[in-house]
């Protein structure tokens, strides 16, 4: 099979160079001492100017953690993990904290205009024209975006445009003194902080991330968009995002990472919460670009995040959609509990592993309330050395009357150096529910190749084309710009073996 | 006299070290040697707990906590011996091979007992177990005491035998090991029905372990029917290698004992063989049915199917996992599994695992698992016609389990399956 040979070819001609985010910023920062101890869960704390309770709340899940055991069961494989030889806190040096987007630093401006991500207000993603405030304009959505630089938030935007709704999009740190009682309400409540070993870190030493509260009835005027950045060296980033939707509300959240091309593995362990109340909707679509390390596995981001939903209204409904493209190391289990009547969760993944990267990614549905619905589509793709494992749970507790759940996985091997790994969970105890779930496994179809390039396609538009249509029921579901970002990241993953 | 009663692990481990001199092969190093290495494993796993992930659904505890005595090996007076299948049969009585009771004569081809036979079976016993991995294999390595021993020339069409395991009436609760080894040389065939059954009234283990290997384009057909007592406890472990041309085919019906393990390994081991592994768990009750497969493609151009169904009534539970495994050599692959779970009752509770480990890339794999309650619109349907609701109930269940016994080609086997199948329904209906 000369085609699958010259694909390998091309595979194995991958470099590092592809990765085109991977450049560094070179600003002055502050940092915390090099470790972690207690003191260093104080010093974030005191740099955040935190209440008690938060300390406290913070030192207890750091004691926690200090008794649990890192997870040995996803199927990837990494060194030993030294969390003494990291920097647990990094911020850009700065005043008072910029009042505008004109005192951010120049230098990070520069960063976020070279990733593309538009901080100035009005200005929209790269490539389209016509900026406007509102739809109504005739112009495209603008996107509000909190941009998240090592450990701190630095800019938000349209803050005032969402503020006349009532709807409250900031960093989580300027949230906890602003609004501490919705803070308290709800932080940890989704995710507690002893629920697993990177979840109870992340408590400790959390820095910054995103707070989004959407008032009743209120339907969110424009895409919530968060950007993370890891910029300096040796740090891990730690970040938190709390979302709550209340009664009737509605928002769509976008979040985008990347990171500086470096030899040297580091840490990236978020938690991110979402609560929606009777009728609300939360969509959290991910486009996941940490540096995957380079073409021999060297280097890249441990991605060891713990996302989780809430489904505590009735009629409530959550999605996840994910397009998982870098990192070295994904371990990641978007998950929704459906505690309301007739609340629905959703999962849409698309993990892409190419050269030595591993993903172990999936989702888990925990049914509760009646009548509750959930679908899973996950399209994992192996390429290179990659190792690609789907691990989801559906349970569906005694109560779940009339439970309904579907799920489907498919994997595409590209080369027979690459592995697909299917690990499902079924729990069934509710004689009125119906949980289906199938999954295959194949590579692409000679005939399919064959077809296109009859029709005069080179092999690599052949495969991108065939990869993107294995891809399609997934990125239908992103909005529409981030689709068409996912769409070429799809691309620029696979380069050389899928064009 | 006062004896003190031993449970769990340490119990078997006291017997072990009670029995040891009286165990068959006590003159024979290199059984010394295996079970001495058992024994060890054994002590230092003790029975699998929950923490385990392949023990995730399953709950020992009824019988790590039960103790256990010798089996006395007696038929009580009121067990009669059932009818046979086919001309041949050999009866194991509470793990004993029983030659008064079985018809082995003329098989044309070596059928006897493991106990006999030991000293012949030096790097044949043992070959395929691996009780470093499995603690229960390990147990049985360290206690067994009999099984069968089959070999089928290259060549020889070996027909039907019937493999019968009886547990006898006792006050105290007794358990026992076989080890059976089952070996068709080049191009052999052979059919096993093999029943285990056992008095309502009495707890016991029966712990067997099977030791399978099908040498090229040997055709082993194996229908298990499990109809343990419903106080028993089954725990069997299954490994069958299977070189090139060769077909396993495995069907497993659980429908006694109140916990069961049926677990099944096995190795696609040389080009272009086959293994397809079927079953069906009929529960009750407060019976627990665990099945577990891990299906090793470690050739290329192999096949293999699955289909599992479970069927559960009162506050029943039943397991499911399976696992395939695809090496990369095993290119051109085939594989597909599929499980499916019925639940008739609003206590019972169904966890499935299906599993698929793929390093190979010119593969064709699926699986798929489907957990629900009756059809509501097929039961309107047959309703509809005039057929009594207890009626059309049955027709459905029938038909759901139809699919996975349709795959049994041995028509003997299929049978067998067919009228335990119906004989547990009636019960069931009554």
């Amino acid at each position: 099979m000369p085609a699958v040979a010259e694909t390998l070819d091309t595979v194995q001609s991958v470099t590092e160079g592809t990765y085109k985010w991977g450049f560094e910023t070179e600003i002055e920062m502050d940092f915390a001492p090099k470790g972690l101890n207690e003191d260093t869960v104080r010093f974030i704390s005191a740099q955040k100017k935190e209440p008690e309770w938060l300390l406290e709340w913070r030192l207890k899940a750091f004691a926690t953690w200090q008794k649990m055991q890192e997870p040995r069961w996803p199927a990837v494989k990494y060194p030993p993990i030294d969390y003494q030889d990291a920097y647990y806190y990094a911020a850009p040096k700065k005043k008072d904290g910029p009042k505008s987007l004109d005192e951010v630093d120049p230098e990070l401006l520069k960063t976020y205009a070279k990733l593309g991500i538009p901080l100035k207000e009005q200005a929209i993603l790269a490539g389209v024209e016509g900026a406007g405030d509102s739809p109504a304009e005739g112009g495209r959505m603008p996107i509000a975006v909190d941009a998240v630089f090592d450990s701190v938030s630095v800019a938000t935007s349209y803050k005032e445009r969402l503020a006349k709704d009532g709807i409250i999009f900031c960093a989580i740190s300027e949230a906890v003194h602003e609004h501490p009682e919705l803070v308290k309400q709800y932080l940890g409540t989704v995710v507690p902080p002893g629920d697993n070993f990177y979840a109870a870190l992340n408590s400790a030493v959390f820095t910054d991330g995103s707070f989004v509260y959407i008032p009743k009835g209120v339907r969110c005027p424009m895409e919530l968009s968060t950007y993370f950045r890891i910029n300096a060296k040796s740090t891990g980033q730690f970040e938190r995002t709390l979302i709550i939707a209340d009664e009737g509300a509605v928002v769509s959240y976008l979040e985008g990472c990347t990171a500086p091309m470096r030899d040297e593995n580091q840490l990236h362990a978020a938690v991110v919460e979402l609560v929606a109340l009777d009728d609300s909707q939360i969509k959290y679509s991910t486009v996941q670009n940490w540096y995957p390390g380079d073409a021999e596995g060297r280097g890249g981001i441990y991605n060891f995040v713990t996302k989780r939903a809430q489904c505590r209204g009735k009629r409530s409904k959550v999605s996840w959609t994910q397009v998982e493209t870098g990192s070295a190391i994904t371990w990641k289990y978007p998950s929704c509990v459906l505690l309301g009547d007739d609340s629905v969760g959703e999962f849409y993944s698309v993990a892409i592993t190419n050269n030595h990267q591993q993903a172990d990614t999936g989702t888990k549905m925990i049914h509760v309330g009646k009548r509750t619905t959930s679908t899973i589509v996950s399209k994992g793709i192996s390429a290179g050395k990659g190792q690609n494992t789907y691990r989801g749970l559906v349970r569906v507790a005694p109560t779940a009357s009339g439970a309904r759940n579907f799920t489907q996985c498919d994997s595409l091997l590209i080369g027979d150096q690459c592995g697909a790994h299917t690990v499902p969970y079924i729990e069934n105890r509710n004689m009125s529910a119906k949980v289906e779930h199938e999954a295959t496994t194949s590579r692409i179809a000679e005939d399919q190749l064959f077809y296109c390039r009859q029709r005069g396609l080179s092999e690599e538009d052949a495969v991108g084309l065939i990869v993107n249509g294995f891809c399609r029921e997934v990125l239908k579901e992103l909005p529409m710009e981030f689709a068409v970002e996912a769409q070429k990241l799809l691309q620029i993953s696979l380069e050389g073996s899928v064009g | 006299m006062n004896t003190v009663v031993h449970s769990g692990a340490e119990g078997f481990l006291h017997r072990f070290e009670g029995l040891r001199a009286r165990l068959p092969g006590q003159r024979l190093a290199w059984v010394q040697a295996l079970r001495e290495a058992a024994a060890a494993q054994f002590r230092a796993a003790g029975f699998p707990t929950r923490r385990v992930e392949a023990w995730k659904y399953t709950d020992l505890r009824p019988v790590s906590d039960a103790a256990f005595d010798e089996a006395l090996t007696i038929l009580g007076d009121g067990d009669t011996l059932p009818a046979p299948r086919g001309e041949r049969r050999a009866v194991f009585v509470d793990g004993r091979f029983r030659e008064e009771l079985s018809q082995i004569e003329g098989a044309g081809f070596a059928v006897g007992s493991l106990a006999e036979e030991l000293p012949r079976l030096e790097g044949r016993l043992g070959a395929l177990a691996r009780p470093a991995e499995e603690p229960l294999v390990a147990l049985n390595t360290m206690l067994f005491e009999d099984g069968l021993v089959v070999t089928v020339p290259a060549g020889v069409a070996g027909g039907v035998l019937e493999l019968r395991s009886l547990a006898s009436r006792s006050e105290r609760p007794s358990a026992f090991h076989p080890r059976h080894l089952i070996r068709l040389e080049a191009g052999a065939s052979l059919t096993i029905v093999e029943e285990a059954s056992g008095p309502e009234d009495t707890r016991y283990l029966h712990n067997p372990v099977f030791e399978i290997d099908l040498a090229e384009g040997a055709v082993l057909t194996h229908a298990r029917i499990q109809r343990e007592g419903v106080k028993g406890f089954q725990l069997g472990t299954v490994y069958a290698r299977i070189e090139s041309g060769a077909t396993y085919d495995n069907f497993t019906l659980n429908a006694g004992a109140r916990l069961v393990r049926n677990e099944i390994h096995a190795v696609l081991a040389g080009p272009k063989s086959a293994c397809h592994m079927n079953g069906a768990q009929l529960l009750r009750g407060g019976q627990h049915a665990d099945t577990t497969t891990v299906l090793d493609h470690a050739a290329p151009d192999c096949a293999s199917r699955q289909t599992y169904k479970t069927v559960l009534q009162g506050k029943s539970r039943g397991v499911f996992q399976g696992k395939i495994h695809v090496h990369q050599v095993a290119q051109r692959t085939d594989g597909y599994q599929m499980n499916q779970a019925l639940l008739l009752s609003p206590d019972a509770e169904i966890d499935s695992k299906p599993q698929l480990e793929i390093y190979a890339d010119d593969v064709k794999c699926s699986h798929g698992a489907t957990v629900g309650a009756l059809d509501a619109d097929q039961l309107f349907y047959l309703r509809a016609r005039g057929i009594p609701e207890a009626k059309a109930r049955s027709i459905l269940v029938e038909a759901f389990l139809q699919e996975a016994i349709e795959g049994v080609t041995d028509e003997t086997a299929r049978a067998a399956l067919e009228s335990a199948v119906a004989g547990w329904w009636e019960k069931e209906a009554a």
